[in-house]
């Protein structure tokens, strides 16, 4: 680093950082910012402190927003008797894009890891429990990733939902679009046969 | 044992990490070479052909090819995938705390067919419908042995003297049984039951057809617990982290349809 003049380092740290820059990239944006009008640079800073100034989570289902609650927890065209819980906020984008579920959410911040010590303490599993009180849920969709953390996570909220007489369910398991049937992993293949349906 | 530039193993899953946007850092305890690292590329992607089969808990084919720091998994093929493990959060807590043992009891590249053999065959008890309790204490007591810290059940660690058939002490730091006078002079050693040691004498030499046979009443199941994961929390200087979880989940009852079996 003793190559570059202080505030050029500085930035190059910083950017080294983030997740997938290396030290390479890090000094290739350093120099882009070098070459910009003053305008640009500092849209982007303010950009980064906004984010952090104005952002928080929502008071009900914990997504990240900005204002308490949520559009989606606001909304009245909504359907607020599913409530669909997610891994994190992350998860929301690919689930609204797909325009087909119109409920609500609940972003968990984590999923239970027992070898790192992660347990329901550090997640909102309270909170949602907390939501599951008001009798007009009808429904709670488990919407993590179907890994071994997601489903230790999946299978202790469907042990502790379902004496609350709400229907548990979640998303399907099987072949996603575009795969090969040949390449196909085991589990998921087990998963395709025993979840097969009905051509609607 | 050095590992050729492309090779095969049967292995076990035992941890996951992510590894960048797309790729998957695994822990893998194989009977070839023991626990080793291996990248699965791509395994994070939606349609990977690795993606499934190198889930934790899974007991898979592997080829690999020797990379420079890790290895890279080129093709997988999964020989049982344990969905019993995966359908039941007892069943699957139970499998994840042998996994952290398993884990923290190995290092890197040094094989032992013998702990690999004890870690399917436990796998595939769990899958048993009886008492996770017997299975993961076996399973302890085993893998103790088989890490060579087996403990001196059969006469007092310090003195020598063959045991008598009352209460004897449990010494974590001498690695065994000790008489009630020599237990006196040690620092922390914890009362072992009569019924306790016969128990854990008869485990370590029979098989597990046997050992399940045991009727293991709640109390001389804590009892055994508490010594075993007291001896293994010494030996590791350190928490396992599992055994938290196990316990959140007894407190809120999960485990009692299968305590009742």
């Amino acid at each position: 680093m003793s190559f570059f003049i202080e505030p050029v380092a500085r930035l190059v740290r910083e950017f080294g950082k983030l997740p997938g820059i290396g030290p390479k990239s890090a000094q290739r944006l350093t120099y882009y910012l070098l070459r910009e009008t003053d305008e640009e640079a500092r849209a982007l800073a303010e950009a980064i402190l906004s984010l952090k100034k104005e952002i928080g989570l929502c008071s009900i289902c914990f997504n990240v927003t900005d204002h308490d609650p949520c559009s989606i927890c606001q909304s009245k065209e909504r359907n607020h008797a599913t409530i669909c819980v997610v891994e994190k906020p992350s998860d929301i984008a690919p689930l609204e894009r797909t325009g087909k579920y119109k409920g609500l959410y609940h972003v968990l911040h984590g999923t239970i890891n027992p070898a790192q010590g992660i347990t329901t303490e550090n997640l909102r599993i309270k909170e949602l429990l907390a939501r599951l009180q008001d009798s007009s849920i009808e429904e709670v969709i488990i919407a993590i990733n179907p890994n071994m953390e997601g489903e230790t996570t999946a299978l202790y909220l469907q042990h502790i939902i379902a004496p609350l007489n709400i229907r548990v369910t979640h998303l399907a398991r099987g072949l996603p679009f575009g795969a090969e049937l040949e390449y196909a992993d085991d589990m998921t293949l087990n998963q395709a046969i025993e979840g097969r349906q009905e051509f609607k | 044992m050095s590992r050729p530039r492309n090779y095969r193993a049967q292995a076990v899953v035992i941890k996951q990490i992510k590894l960048g946007e797309f790729d998957k850092l695994l822990t893998l305890y194989t009977s070839e070479f023991g626990k080793l690292k291996a990248v699965a590329k791509g395994a994070c992607r939606p349609g990977s052909k690795l993606g499934g089969n190198v889930e934790p808990l899974t007991h898979s084919s592997l080829s690999l090819a020797r990379g420079r720091n890790l290895d890279i998994i080129t093709q997988s093929q999964i020989i049982n995938g344990f969905p019993e493990l995966k359908a039941d959060l007892w069943t699957l807590s139970c499998s994840l705390y042998i996994l952290e043992l398993v884990d923290l009891f190995t290092m890197e590249n040094s094989a032992n067919p013998a702990l690999f053999e004890l870690l399917l065959g436990t796998l595939h008890r769990l899958t048993e419908m009886t008492s996770k309790e017997i299975t993961l204490r076996y399973f302890e007591l085993h893998l103790l042995d088989c890490s060579g810290y087996h403990p001196q059940l059969q006469k007092c660690v310090r003195c020598t003297s063959p045991l008598k058939s009352i209460t004897n002490f449990f010494s974590p730091r001498q690695g065994g049984v000790l008489c009630p006078l020599c237990a006196e002079k040690e620092f922390k050693a914890h009362p072992l039951s009569v019924t306790a040691l016969k128990t854990l004498r008869l485990w370590e030499s029979c098989d597990y057809a046997t050992a399940k046979r045991v009727n293991l009443r709640p109390a001389l199941s804590s009892e055994l617990a508490q010594v075993l994961q007291d001896y293994i929390k010494y030996l590791l200087q350190r928490e396992v982290k599992s055994i938290g979880w196990l316990e959140e989940l007894k407190k809120s009852s999960v485990d009692n349809h299968y305590r009742t079996h």
